[in-house]
């Protein structure tokens, strides 16, 4: 008898499949520490090339060094915010649980990152521009930014039920996602508007001494995301789920056995 | 396709709603002063905390009633679902047929013209107290008409969202402000703008793209809101 089941294209079927908890719990457990390893060595390549390899700046010396985690820091603030946004969106119309928890776990690293940024900015403000902090477009975005994720942090914990709180914040940083642009661009506007910007990037072309090891550590922070990510919620399902029978195949050591 | 009396019905439900909310706001007249009174209190202690020097006052007028303003709003906005989600009648108005994009831009607009025109009535006295010039007053108006509107709007997604909780007023502060900051940044541009004798048009035009925005998108996703606040 012919199987008149509608075969799936592959890339559909993955998806399919890592909205099962079992699944996508074991199939993240394979290449997690892969991440983990990556993040390390770039990292430790990365900050060895950037603080020890690189030329000073001509102009600000040593003190330019800071930017091999504000810079990564900053544009992971952002990039974080908008994959979480779009897993919102996910977990919103088709209801996957696993998405809700990954949109879910972002948010507390894309805090953390702004948070970073923030402060590592601020550190170089001192030497560079003489003062901590400036009502500059960047750093008032990046505030606004990093109340947007209070938000979503503040409205997931304050619900009980895990599932709701989850649908309920996704829907919250999806309308942070559409406020953002407008957000960033009345703030670029504002300043430019008050006092005239005396702050900008320093220079568009950085020799490639300096450029590689910003890039490596570019690339190290996803990786740091990505295993952080799945790492958390890994464990939220875990939490979740702890009454079901796969948890208990997992907590024995018997999940590779086990057939799902 | 909607057909006519569809279409009718759901005019005359939005009406219904309109004149209830109005009414019963109405009926509590105390609570209504609640947010009038706010807005005197915080305005008035700008005066007392920086010191009467009318230049400087007038330098920081249009931030400081905006301010109050979104203050205000928030306040009263903890109150635009509330007592319909707590007596049931929000699980009434889904099971209705009607769709609850519509019941929500009428509770909306019901909660603008009790909690939002008030300020705008207002803002003569404020301008006068902060010394504002004579001149920007009208655009301070203006700004204010097309504004409140967006704070209400914008605020319904929020109360939405924390609906079930006990503690949401808190929390809603903490959501909703974020998301003023570009009103906020227009509306006192446009009547620093004013006062300086600069032309302000760009900025009344980009609130009124904000207004029509909000009034598109807003609803819907307050509704969203409600809907996963009630699951």
């Amino acid at each position: 008898m012919k199987n008149d089941k509608p075969r799936k294209n592959a890339f559909l079927m993955f998806i399919h499949k890592m909205g099962s908890p079992p699944w996508f719990y074991n199939f993240t457990g394979k290449f997690v520490p892969w991440l983990w390893a990556g993040f390390t060595v770039l990292t430790i390549w990365g900050l060895y090339l950037g603080l020890f390899k690189a030329p000073p700046d001509y102009l600000q010396g040593e003190s330019y060094r800071i930017m091999y985690i504000h810079v990564p820091a900053a544009w992971m603030s952002m990039l974080i915010y908008i994959v979480m946004a779009v897993m919102g969106f996910i977990a919103l119309i088709w209801r996957v649980r696993t998405m809700e928890i990954m949109a879910m776990n972002s948010a507390p690293i894309g805090a953390a990152f702004t948070l970073i940024a923030l402060v590592t900015g601020s550190l170089w403000g001192r030497p560079t521009w003489g003062t901590y902090w400036v009502w500059d477009a960047r750093l008032t975005s990046e505030l606004v930014l990093l109340f947007l994720y209070l938000g979503v942090i503040g409205l997931y914990k304050a619900m009980d039920e895990p599932r709701k709180a989850a649908r309920a914040a996704s829907l919250l940083a999806l309308v942070g996602l559409v406020n953002m642009p407008i957000i960033h661009y009345s703030v670029k506007w504002w300043n430019t508007l008050h006092q005239g910007s005396s702050i900008s990037m320093t220079g568009s072309k950085i020799d490639p001494s300096m450029l590689w090891p910003l890039l490596i550590m570019a690339i190290a922070m996803k990786f740091y995301y990505g295993a952080n990510l799945i790492t958390r919620s890994r464990i939220t399902l875990l939490e979740q789920d702890l009454r079901k029978g796969w948890t208990r195949d997992v907590i024995e050591g018997t999940a590779g056995e086990h057939k799902s | 396709m909607l057909t006519e009396s569809l279409r009718e019905s759901m005019f005359s439900a939005f009406l219904a709603l309109l004149r209830r909310d109005i009414l019963l706001a109405f009926r509590r007249r105390t609570e209504l002063l609640f947010p009038v009174a706010f807005l005197l209190v915080v305005v008035s202690l700008f005066p007392l905390g920086i010191g009467p020097g009318p230049n400087l006052l007038a330098r920081i007028a249009p931030g400081v009633i905006w301010i109050a303003a979104l203050l205000a709003t928030v306040i009263s906005l903890d109150g635009l679902f509330r007592s319909d989600f707590d007596d049931g009648s929000m699980e009434q108005f889904i099971l209705s047929g009607h769709p609850l994009t519509l019941i929500v831009l009428a509770k909306i607009v019901a909660h603008w013209l009790v909690a939002g025109l008030p300020l705008v009535l207002l803002s003569p006295l404020l301008a006068m107290w902060m010394n504002l010039p004579l001149d920007s007053l009208g655009v301070l108006i203006v700004t204010l008409l097309l504004g409140t509107p967006i704070l209400s709007l914008i605020g319904s997604i929020g109360v939405g969202l924390t609906l079930s909780l006990k503690r949401g007023g808190q929390l809603l502060s903490l959501l909703v402000f974020p998301l003023y900051v570009p009103i906020l940044i227009l509306a006192t541009a446009a009547v620093m703008a004013a006062s300086d004798g600069l032309p302000y048009g760009a900025f009344l035009g980009l609130l009124t793209a904000g207004l029509v925005t909000s009034v598109t998108l807003a609803p819907f996703a307050a509704a969203a809101a409600l809907k996963i606040s009630l699951s």
